[in-house]
Order: structure tokens, then sequence, then C-alpha cells
């Protein structure tokens, strides 16, 4: 039962998507499918494995995060100056700072939609601008390169456990996290219930305002950790990196069917979305296709999902009507 | 839409508009607008000799003229309750057509057509998907967005279309006359805005956009056709997208896969400090008018004394949230009292 609950049919089926997506690349291109390759996808992949899931969660209540890779690029330019300026800080710390930073950045954004009624639409898309803009401001513009970063900064990124690179664990245990959280916690239950119906989700004694303030400090903290990563996997702090970056996490939750309106979306298929977008990346180059038909491509898969869901919510829809039709039909004649 | 009988005098006295008070007033939102633009003009004029000048400010409007054009059809879209994060991208292909066809030697009034009519059939795009799959359209305008930019990026690759027509780049950086120096862009703004405002607050269209936006269902069963207005409004964005390309690509006369990156989130910026609601059914185009040139004038007067373009983007970021945010926590606080 369990495992039938966490396979559902969409769900299933995206996954058989992703692999035959694989497999026929790999007809193509044999070399994509050996176990290095494979490994180096899913941690290319683990930046949007997380973040994925941080907007997520701020996307069941409704709301949008535009905020999370400004938030990402500002925190992670702030650990490479703080490493360069104390080259002694241990990288737990830094990860610690990092996701501090992250999370109180993501608090502005909570705090203004859920205390002071901002659209998180609007809030976001102008702590975009200011994020973005602090960059500049603390770095005055520069580039920090891996020259500015100290080996071990460097090096955390590409560590592994028991042979699994570190990027790939992390991820594994945010998504678990996730998962306990969404599926079997008071708090993750109450983020569907919110937004399912936020008036019914009231009457049922939930503080709306208390679960957005939550979920966006989430986003904040993810996008803080991932913020030390990137900039010590890529070696490169600079005011544009992941510029954009927000847009390809919003596709993979639709592509995941996390659904806009919000009280829709499961761990795993938001992590399957993520998973899609990642392999067709990682594909283009083996197969021969020149990157510049990723952006296309991903459009393309973007508004495939949303058709497709548009489908199966639709029924769903009309069964409503229907029943609506027939009470109103019974007040009438009684 | 008034329906009272010609002859006779009316039965009731209809109170379809509150009365004038004088705290009404400078509570609108247009109120605060103008405070706003009296203190940036002040406070610029104050910064910088230079900013009070009328060439000056003339040539400042090239940079906001076809961002606002973009502004007031977004206006339209976001009070009826829809949104499009595609306009820069439909900006991007329409762009793209242009510089194709100006390569294989169309002449100006050709590339004036294939401008807007990419633009329009980008739009119809948008709309007809909207429409069709009654699915949010900002989710099919992320995946249009990328769909479009990505199409530019396609043909174009890391190259650039240079080769346009004289008489083409006269359109988006030349004036009306020699003796009067004012862009011709921003004369369309004007009566672009213009034409707006009539249609918006003196139509039975622009009635329906706030009825749409409010309440689609309510409006569906009043006799809206909610899903043809839509549509057209999509085709509509589409089109001034379209001759915001004709006009970007005339200025800059070159088409790079990255033109006009980042327009969509500056021109939503624009009509939410203007007024509208982002939840749509509220705002009006005078309000969005005057974001228009709140933004470009606080741009244009930063620039004059360097400041960096990121850093005023962080002052609009911070405008917009402080002036959502300010009226919120005022009506709060009124509410208390009471």
């Amino acid at each position: 039962m369990r495992a039938a609950n966490f396979l559902r049919h969409r769900d299933s089926a995206l996954a058989l998507i992703v692999l035959a997506l694989v497999v026929a690349i790999g007809l193509r291109a044999p070399v994509f499918v050996s176990p290095e390759s494979l490994v180096g996808v899913l941690t290319d992949t683990s930046f949007l494995f997380m973040l994925t899931l941080a907007q997520m969660g701020v996307i069941l209540t409704r709301g949008i995060d535009l905020s999370v890779a400004a938030n990402l690029a500002l925190v992670g330019m702030i650990c490479a100056l703080v490493s360069r300026a104390h080259p002694d800080l241990p990288i737990p710390a830094v990860i610690v700072m990092g996701i501090a930073l992250g999370a109180v950045n993501g608090a502005v954004n909570g705090a203004m939609v859920a205390y002071i009624g901002i659209p998180p639409i609007v809030m976001t898309l102008g702590t975009l601008s200011v994020y973005r803009g602090a960059i500049f401001l603390i770095s005055r513009g520069a580039w920090l390169t891996s020259k500015d970063m100290t080996p071990a900064f460097l090096a955390f990124p590409k560590a592994s456990v028991l042979g699994v690179p570190i990027l790939i664990v992390i991820a594994v245990l945010v998504s678990v996290g996730f998962w306990v959280l969404l599926g079997h916690t008071r708090l993750g239950r109450g983020l569907y219930a919110v937004g399912g119906n936020p008036v019914a989700a009231r009457y049922c004694g939930i503080d709306l305002s208390a679960q957005q303030f939550f979920v966006h400090t989430l986003a904040g903290a993810i996008s803080g950790l991932c913020g030390y990563l990137w900039v010590s996997r890529y070696g490169i702090a600079y005011t544009d990196i992941a510029q954009g970056y927000e847009l390809t996490i919003i596709a993979a939750c639709v592509i995941g069917g996390v659904s806009i309106a919000g009280g829709v979306g499961s761990v795993f298929g938001a992590l399957l979305g993520a998973l899609f977008l990642g392999v067709v990346v990682n594909a283009l180059p083996v197969i021969n296709v020149s990157p510049f038909w990723q952006t296309l491509i991903s459009g393309a898969v973007i508004l495939a999902a949303v058709v497709i869901n548009a489908r199966s919510e639709k029924r769903g829809g009309k069964l409503i009507l229907h029943k609506a039709r027939l009470l109103a039909g019974g007040g009438a004649s009684t | 839409m008034s329906l009272s009988s010609p002859a006779s005098a009316p039965r009731y006295e209809v109170a379809d508009r509150p009365t004038l008070r004088l705290a009404d007033i400078l509570l609108r939102w247009e109120t605060i607008l103008v405070l706003l633009l009296i203190a940036v003009v002040v406070f610029n004029a104050s910064i910088s000799p230079y900013f009070l000048d009328f060439y000056n400010l003339s040539d400042a409007t090239f940079n906001f003229s076809e961002k606002g054009i973009l502004a007031l059809a977004m206006a339209f879209l976001i009070i009826a309750g829809e949104i499009d994060l595609s306009i820069a991208a439909i900006i991007a292909v329409s762009s793209l057509a242009m510089g194709l066809a100006a390569q294989a030697g169309a002449p100006t009034p050709a590339l004036i057509v294939i401008g807007l009519g990419v633009g329009t059939l980008c739009g119809a795009f948008n709309g007809a998907l909207v429409t069709a799959f009654s699915v949010p359209s900002i989710v099919v305008t992320i995946g249009t967005m990328s769909l479009f930019r990505g199409v530019a990026q396609v043909v174009l690759g890391d190259q650039a279309l240079t080769k346009y027509p004289a008489s083409f780049q006269a359109i988006g950086q030349g004036y009306i006359s020699t003796r009067v120096p004012i862009p011709i862009s921003f004369v369309l703004f004007l009566i672009l805005a213009a034409l707006f405002g009539v249609v918006l607050h003196r139509t039975t269209f622009g009635r329906r956009l706030y009825a749409i936006g409010c309440n689609p269902t309510a409006a569906l069963f009043s006799g809206v056709p909610v899903k043809r207005i839509r549509f057209w409004l999509f085709v509509l964005m589409g089109l001034m997208a379209g001759l915001a390309a004709v006009l970007l690509t005339g200025r800059i006369g070159s088409t790079r896969p990255n033109i006009a990156l980042g327009f969509e989130l500056e021109v939503i910026t624009m009509v939410v400090l203007g007024g509208v609601s982002i939840a749509g059914g509220s705002g009006g185009i005078v309000g969005v008018a005057m974001a228009v040139f709140l933004l470009g004038l606080t741009t244009f007067g930063l620039s004059l004394i360097n400041v960096p373009g990121i850093v005023i983007s962080i002052l609009n970021g911070a405008l917009l949230i402080v002036s959502i945010a300010a009226p919120n926590l005022v009506g709060r606080v009124l509410r208390r009292k009471t």
C-alpha cells in the first residue's frame, strides 16, 4: 500500500519517460549510460534536486519564490569573501554560515509575505533585484576565482562518502528530509491543506502566516546551502552566477507535476522533474546537439507537461461541477 | 453602460461611484506616485545640473519607452488576472525574424510588418494554450519564454544580426522632426497610453477586464466571453511585444540571442508599482504610466551620476517592495483603530 502510494500513477509515468529518455540516449551514445557518466549526471543535477524541493514547498502554499537563484548567488559570494578573508575558517562553519545567511534572506521574504501581506511573486521579484545588486555591492563587481579560494573550500564538493559524491549524498539527505516533512509531519501535511483550500485550512486551525514564513525560510536555507556548494564546486563567484536559474527550478516543479495553483505535488515527482531536465542538459553534448538547443527543449517539455497535467486535472474539475449541479437541482426540487 | 430610459428621470439614484472626499484623494495610489515622482525630479535635479535639460530628458525617454509600451498591455493582462512572462522572449523571436528578413534584403515597411506579425503570432500561441487548456498563464508563459528564447538561441547561436537598413534604424533612434527633438518611440508610448487608458476606463471591454480579474466565474455567468477576451489580451500583448521589438532592434541596430533579457520582470515591476494588483481586478493606466516615468527618471537620474545599473536595480526592487508594503501597513494600522 505504501509502495503503491509512493509510486502514484503520474509519477511512475514520468519515471518511465525519464528511463526511456536515458535508454534512447544510451542507444545513440553508449558512453552516456556508463556508471561514471550517470553518477556525473546525478551530481550535476543535485543542485536542481534540492532547489526544486525547496521551491515546491513554497508553491504548495500557493506562493512562488523568484529570489532563490539570487539568494544562492549572494550567499555563495559572501561565503567566498569570508573564506578569502579568514582562510582558517573550517568548512563546516562556512556551510553553517551559508545556510544561516540563506535562511535570513528567505525569512525576509517570508516575513513580508506572511505578516505584511505582500503577494509572494511581487515580494520575491523585488528581493531578486535587491539580492543580485547586493552581490555587486559587496564584491564591487569583481570576480572571485578558484585562486581566491582555499584548497579546503574547493575540495569539499568534490569529496565523496563511501564512493558516492558528497553532492549526491547531501541531495539525498535533503530529499529524505522533505519526504519526512511533507508526508509524515503535521507541519508538512498542513502545507497541502493550506494550498488545497486556505479557508478550510484556517477553520482547521492551521496558521497560514506561520506556514508561509516557514516555507520561505526553508527555501532560503536550502538556497544558502546550495550557494556555498555552487561557488566551491565551480570555483567561481560573480554577480551573475545562476542567473535565470529560478525559472529552471520552477520548470522542474511544473514538469514534476507540482501544481502552481498550490496543494498538489510530491517529493518523488519533483525529483523526477529535476532529473528530466538534468538528463536533457547533460545528454545534449553527448549526442552532439548544440547546447543552444537546451532552452528550446526545456520550453517544449514544460509546455508538454502543462498540457498533460491540464488534461488529468480537468476530469476532477468536471466531476465537482457535476456534483454541484446535482446538489443545486436537489435543492430546488425539495 | 447606462441602462436608464432616456426620457424620464431615473427612479433610483444608483450609487455607482463613491463620493469624493479629500482623504480618499490623498490616499489614492496616483497621489502617492505623483509625490514620489516630484521627489525623484527634485532629488535628481539637485544631484546633477544636467537632469533638468530638455534635450537630456528627451533622450532619456529612449530607455523606457519600449518598456512603457509593454507595461500598458501587461497592465491589461494583470488586471484581467493573467500574466505574461514571455514578452522578452517574444521580442527576441520577433527581432530574429526581422534580422533574417533584413539580411534577405527586405525593405523597412516589410520589416515592420514582419516584426509586428511575429509578435502577434507568439501572443496568439500563448493565448491559445492558456484558453484551450485552462492552465495558469504563469506556467504557460514560463514554458513559451524558454521556447521562444530557445528558437532565437538555436538560430543565432553566438552570432548577431546587424545588417539593418538605415530607414529601419531611424524608427527606433529617430525624432518626430529635427525641430522638435522628441523620440518617435516616446510619442508612440504617449499615444498608446492615451488609447489604452480610454479603452480600459471608458469602454465595456475595459470594464469586463476588471470583472474577469475580480471573479472570472461570476464574469462568465454575467455573459462576459472570458476565454475569448483572455485570448485577445495575449494577442494584444504579443503585438505590443512586436512593436517593442521593432523599436528596440532599430535603436540598438542588432539582434542578439539575449536581446531584451529580463525585460519581463522590469515591466511587471512597472505595472505593480503603478497600482495594479497582481491578483487582478484593480488598477489604472494613469498609475502605470506614472510608474513608467518614475522608474525611467530614477534610472536616468542615477545614471547621470554614474551609479551602476545593477545598483539602480536594487533601488527599483526596494521601491517595489516598500510601495506595496507601506499601504498594507497603513491599512492595517487604520483598521486596528476602528
